[in-house]
């Protein structure tokens, strides 16, 4: 078995006395395609916060490429949840996406034309270059998706992080992301945070649900015949899959 | 009003507006879009306080009124970054405290009957030529800061959760926000008054949003509105003989009022 992109090891975390996490073990292997479902407050975005290392570690071990979070954030591209927020704020669209570079080989004003032209090739690779002089607020919450995409893809990471990507985008919309996320999958690892499983469920192949604790599922093909992927699986009885296996 | 031109406090003054208001173009912008007007109507109450130890210690105003004013925007850094739900009521009681304590002070200094109004209310005409020294040298230190800092400072208004995933200093960047706007309000004081210092921040830079598609472009809008209601009010103040700070901020408001209109009527999707 070729080595884990990331690695996590009897992780808990908690906020104050709540705990959030609870003896969380879990290996993502390269160009996979993990889903991590579960219900609000379970605990999945707090995962995400601590493999990209904006909250502290308290208890267990996560090694993303064989080392602490810390060392390798330029590696791992981010997509926050809400980017409908701060619609108003006066920005172009490439800027955002400008804003994802790390910085290493920065002029000392402004930005590098080699910046530009990637921010123009990731906008490119999203179908998004012809908005790139449009401000941000003009999108559509699915255009607005994809250029937060950009943005984690200017500093050409190994792993895509999704937070709940989807969450108020009309369907066709949402079919654009997935079959994006689909496509840049052949060349790097996706994980997508969701609740909306029916969908994320078709183009995963991997899937852990998380509350407080976590269960693991390894998606059969058989069961994947049973997603259709224009999307409506019965929630009810995919819970009831998961809750079979805590058994 | 052309003969007035040749009176060097109404030169002192033109000029002064005209600094003032795109020093507080730029960083009304900054306040604008981190939603710190708040914090930054805190930072000009406190500087009150300021105002008060310098007139009780025999300082240069602008002097104690500025350490007054970053000590004071280092604390609601500290605050906001570290006791976010606590915030409001601290700024609360910064704000309450700094004008007390700037009363006493200035009740307590002996023999000196201040007029609390000039700083209520602003005091532009009797702008010196050290004052004017001062507010061209903190804009020359703003316009630097922003072009040399624009790309973090935008990435940090924007979005400070992943400016800090991309190796950005958040907490430094915004607290050097806070201690830019604390020593501009300090200068906005003398033309508008702190009362008012929060509309000459806000005013103008509230249409620049409405018209920009970019932060620099809204700074550069912002500035150049504020400086043409300023001319504008002080036109009128010496016309009419009307006080300076209060009439520059019935010029922006009746502008924006003005600017609201109009969008509402070319769009029925105007969105304030």
């Amino acid at each position: 078995m070729s080595k884990p992109v990331i690695e996590i090891k009897n992780l808990t975390f908690a906020y104050e006395k709540h705990t959030i996490l609870e003896d969380i073990s879990l290996r993502v292997e390269d160009k996979d395609f993990l889903a991590i479902i579960g219900p609000n407050g379970g605990g999945k975005s707090t995962l995400l916060k601590l493999i990209l290392g904006i909250n502290p570690i308290q208890k267990g071990t996560i090694r993303t490429f064989g080392e602490k979070p810390q060392k390798n954030l330029s590696k791992i591209g981010y997509v926050p949840q809400n980017t409908n927020v701060n619609t108003d704020f006066p920005i172009k669209v490439l800027e955002v996406v400008l804003m994802g570079h790390i910085g290493t080989k920065r002029p000392l004003f402004g930005y590098a034309k080699e910046e530009i032209m990637c921010a123009m090739g990731v906008l490119g690779q999203v179908g998004m270059q012809d908005f790139a002089q449009k401000k941000i607020g003009e999108l559509s919450g699915g255009q607005r998706q994809r250029v937060m995409i950009a943005r984690a893809l200017c500093a050409h990471p190994k792993i895509l992080i999704l937070d709940e990507p989807t969450a108020s985008i009309d369907i066709d919309g949402q079919k654009r992301i997935y079959e994006l996320l689909k496509k840049l999958n052949e060349t790097i690892t996706i994980i997508v945070v969701s609740h909306d499983i029916s969908v994320v469920l078709a183009y995963a192949n991997k899937v852990v649900h998380i509350n407080k604790r976590l269960i693991y599922h390894n998606l059969s093909s058989g069961e994947k015949d049973k997603l259709d992927k224009s999307g409506h699986f019965c929630e009810v009885e995919l819970f009831n899959m998961f809750k079979g296996e805590e058994k | 009003m052309i003969e007035a031109l040749s009176y060097e406090f109404v030169q002192n003054a033109l000029i002064a507006g005209i600094l003032v208001s795109i020093a507080s173009g730029i960083i009304g912008s900054l306040i604008v879009v981190n939603r710190m007007v708040f914090l930054a109507g805190g930072i000009a109450h406190t500087a009150y306080g300021g105002i008060g130890m310098a007139i009780y210690f025999g300082l240069p105003i602008f002097l104690g009124a500025s350490i007054f004013a970053v000590v004071s925007a280092f604390i609601i850094a500290f605050i906001t970054l570290n006791h976010r739900h606590r915030m409001d009521t601290f700024i609360g009681l910064m704000w309450a405290v700094g004008m007390a304590l700037g009363v006493v002070l200035v009740d307590l200094t002996p023999g000196y009957n201040v007029d609390l109004m000039s700083y209520l209310f602003g005091s532009i005409l009797a702008v010196s030529h050290n004052d004017l020294y001062y507010m061209g040298g903190l804009l020359a230190l703003i316009v630097f800061i922003m072009v040399f800092w624009y790309r973090d400072i935008l990435a940090v208004s924007y979005d400070s959760e992943y400016a800090s995933l991309r190796g950005i200093n958040v907490r430094f960047f915004y607290t050097l926000i806070l201690i830019l706007s604390a020593l501009t309000v300090v200068v906005a004081i003398k033309v508008v008054g702190l009362i008012l210092v929060i509309a000459l921040l806000t005013i103008p830079v509230y249409i620049a949003e409405k018209l920009s598609n970019t932060l620099y472009m809204m700074m550069i809008l912002s500035g150049i509105f504020s400086s043409i209601f300023t001319l504008i009010g002080l036109v009128f103040s010496y016309s009419y003989d009307i006080s300076s700070g209060a009439s520059i901020i019935l010029i922006s408001a009746l502008s924006l009022f003005a600017f609201l209109i109009i969008g509402v009527l070319k769009s029925s999707k105007f969105d304030i």
